[in-house]
């Protein structure tokens, strides 16, 4: 017992985490996407308010005869094929693209600590043959494997894309887990509670994982950036969500065909799109410079 | 140094195998009959001739063995017939042009464009160009590439006419300069933050101060050492990078008409055109896995620090 807390001080001592949210709080790069961020998932969770604010906020509610037609006062974005206010619709788009960002980071990075952890901690053979695993799912061509997986599946809903995009998203983030836990595992204070008794699981638990867990947290900012924008890929070349799925994506492969004559049916999707994978970027960028100051 | 290459190639064969393994179960699982797709939606093939293709498909076979008598196929060099008789590897040979064309122009625009860019702005760490390229390279970053490609085609290929609108027929370079540029992008950008990188933090090392100490001229420091030291990582990502883009642009090759690797295992999977999915996808993952293999003995011959025993 006493051992565990001697080793629990020397982590607590080290203050990290509350030292990293002050570091963050002074950077505008990080303010700025974090509140960017907030407001898109609130977006996300409740859109009927957001997509209220001009007074039309219902997106299936259209009118034929202003297909494609530009703004016009109550629709500032103007008008989709369909006629619908096309500002109600870039709102309530938010949601797919969110919920898959952030689910598929979620099962990333489970399996990422969990594979990563095993791999990194135990070594030799363990670590060779799940290597290998790891090896096979990263040399995959991600939209490729994507692609075949949801044909095979045949039904194409957010759920089957989370599952789509998360069977090959995970090797990144799992190779860098490992070899910080590598680092972390032979680090002194986890040589010291392994000599007082602690088990495998406590080590890992209670000593590597808090200490190897920054790098693939910055990493996960940057994974829901490009899964938001592999799904938006998916759906544009038909094989991701499907109308009448409102999403960016699905916006956006409607806009394809008419951009000469609406081209307005492009930009505000793309612009919705890119200020999300922006923010999330941008708050890696900031998690990053915060935890590794050398990196800056 | 050559124990270790001889190690790495022997961990490639489980990785090919598990790769193969798994693109055949996810192909076998795609819906529907394959022999009945190659009619046509509408039209139905006697039932005589289809028991006689899936005989010769061996698609009355379990899958295991289907998968050992590709695989022993394989081995001879013969990537098996699609099920329109065209042989996969016509069809490799035929496209794999394209896409190296392709990629190789996009590299070669990250490294003309990418590596000035981040010497440039790590030259004047903290002023304007530095402010600029990391600007220009989050936008990048943040843009899909799709969109990219998609706007940039109809407005530089459409509307002005500057470069072909899609396809080919003009060859190399006209025909490629506009895709290649999109799909170069996003490595353009991680290579200019790269080298911007690594350029600011060898110019605080040691040996930059003794040279200066020592009074050789700025810019020769920095073209002797400095550049030299770190380009190290910069490199190893291009490396990395030359095996992504030789895996093909689905999404690129596919807005631009251009009929490379990316472009056939699209059509072939939307054809459910197995033979084609595997061959191509095994063809993907084995060029990935010896890129990634090269870049890291070229790693140990560029810094011998790293150089493995």
């Amino acid at each position: 017992m006493s051992s565990a807390t001697a080793a629990e001080v020397s982590i607590e001592t080290t203050g990290r985490p509350r030292g990293v949210l002050r570091k963050l709080l002074r950077r505008p790069r990080f303010v700025i996407s974090a509140t960017a961020l907030s407001l898109l998932v609130l977006m996300a969770v409740a859109p009927a308010p957001f997509a209220g604010i001009f007074g039309h906020g219902d997106p299936r509610a259209c009118d034929l005869a202003r297909s494609g037609s530009g703004a016009a006062p109550g629709h500032p974005f103007g008008f989709d094929i369909q006629g619908c206010d096309l500002y109600a619709q870039v709102v309530y788009g938010a949601r797919p693209s969110i919920t898959i960002g952030i689910a598929v980071t979620l099962i990333s990075v489970l399996v990422a600590v969990a594979v990563g952890s095993i791999a990194g901690y135990y070594g030799g053979v363990v670590d060779s043959v799940l290597g290998r695993v790891i090896d096979v799912f990263y040399g995959f061509p991600f939209i490729v494997a994507a692609i075949v997986i949801l044909t095979a599946v045949g039904v194409r809903n957010i759920w089957t894309v989370c599952a789509a995009l998360a069977a090959f998203s995970w090797p990144t983030m799992t190779r860098v887990m490992r070899s910080s836990v590598i680092v972390a595992k032979n680090a002194e204070y986890v040589r010291a509670a392994r000599a007082l008794g602690a088990s495998d699981l406590r080590i890992l638990r209670r000593h590597i994982l808090p200490n190897a867990f920054a790098p693939v947290l910055v990493l996960a900012s940057l994974s829901v950036a490009g899964i938001i924008a592999g799904e938006a890929s998916l759906t544009f070349l038909g094989v991701g969500l499907q109308p009448p799925t409102i999403s960016w994506g699905v916006q956006l492969n409607t806009a394809q065909s008419y951009f000469n004559s609406a081209s307005h049916l492009l930009l505000y999707p793309s612009i919705f799109l890119s200020v999300t994978v922006l923010a999330f970027v941008l708050l890696g960028d900031a998690v990053r410079d915060a935890v590794d100051p050398k990196a800056h | 140094m050559i124990q270790y290459a001889l190690r790495r190639l022997l961990q490639m064969v489980p990785v090919l195998l598990g790769a193969t393994i798994l693109i055949f179960a996810l192909v076998f699982a795609l819906p529907g009959d394959p022999i009945q797709a190659m009619a046509g939606g509408q039209r139905t093939i006697p039932e005589p001739v289809a028991a006689a293709l899936r005989e010769r498909y061996n698609l009355n076979d379990p899958l295991w063995l289907q998968y050992l008598k590709y695989m022993g196929g394989l081995l001879q060099g013969d990537f098996g017939q699609d099920f329109s008789g065209r042989a996969v590897s016509d069809i490799i040979a035929s496209s794999w042009p394209t896409t190296v064309r392709l990629a190789i122009t996009a590299w070669l625009i990250e490294i003309v464009v990418g590596i000035p860019l981040g010497i440039w702005a790590g030259l004047r760490q903290g002023r304007l160009p530095d402010a600029l390229v990391a600007i220009v390279t989050t936008l990048v970053f943040a843009v899909p590439i799709f969109v990219l490609g998609y706007t940039a085609q109809i407005v530089l290929g459409v509307n002005l006419g500057w470069f072909p609108v899609a396809g080919t027929s003009q060859g190399w370079p006209t025909s490629y300069l506009l895709p290649a540029t999109i799909l170069g992008l996003l490595g353009l950008a991680t290579t200019a933050r790269l080298t911007r990188t690594s350029l600011i933090e060898n110019l605080q090392a040691d040996y930059v101060r003794t040279a200066v100490a020592k009074g050789i001229p700025r810019r020769r420091i920095i073209r002797h050492h400095v550049l030299r030291n770190s380009l190290v990582p910069v490199v190893t990502y291009l490396g990395i990078d030359l095996g992504f883009l030789l895996g093909g642009a689905v999404i690129i090759e596919g807005i631009f008409n251009l009929p490379g690797l990316g472009y056939e295992i699209f059509q072939a999977i939307q054809q459910q055109n197995g033979p084609v999915v595997v061959g191509i996808s095994t063809l993907l993952v084995a060029i990935f896995i010896i890129v990634n293999l090269v870049v890291d003995l070229l790693y140990g011959l560029l810094d011998p620090r790293t150089r493995h025993v």
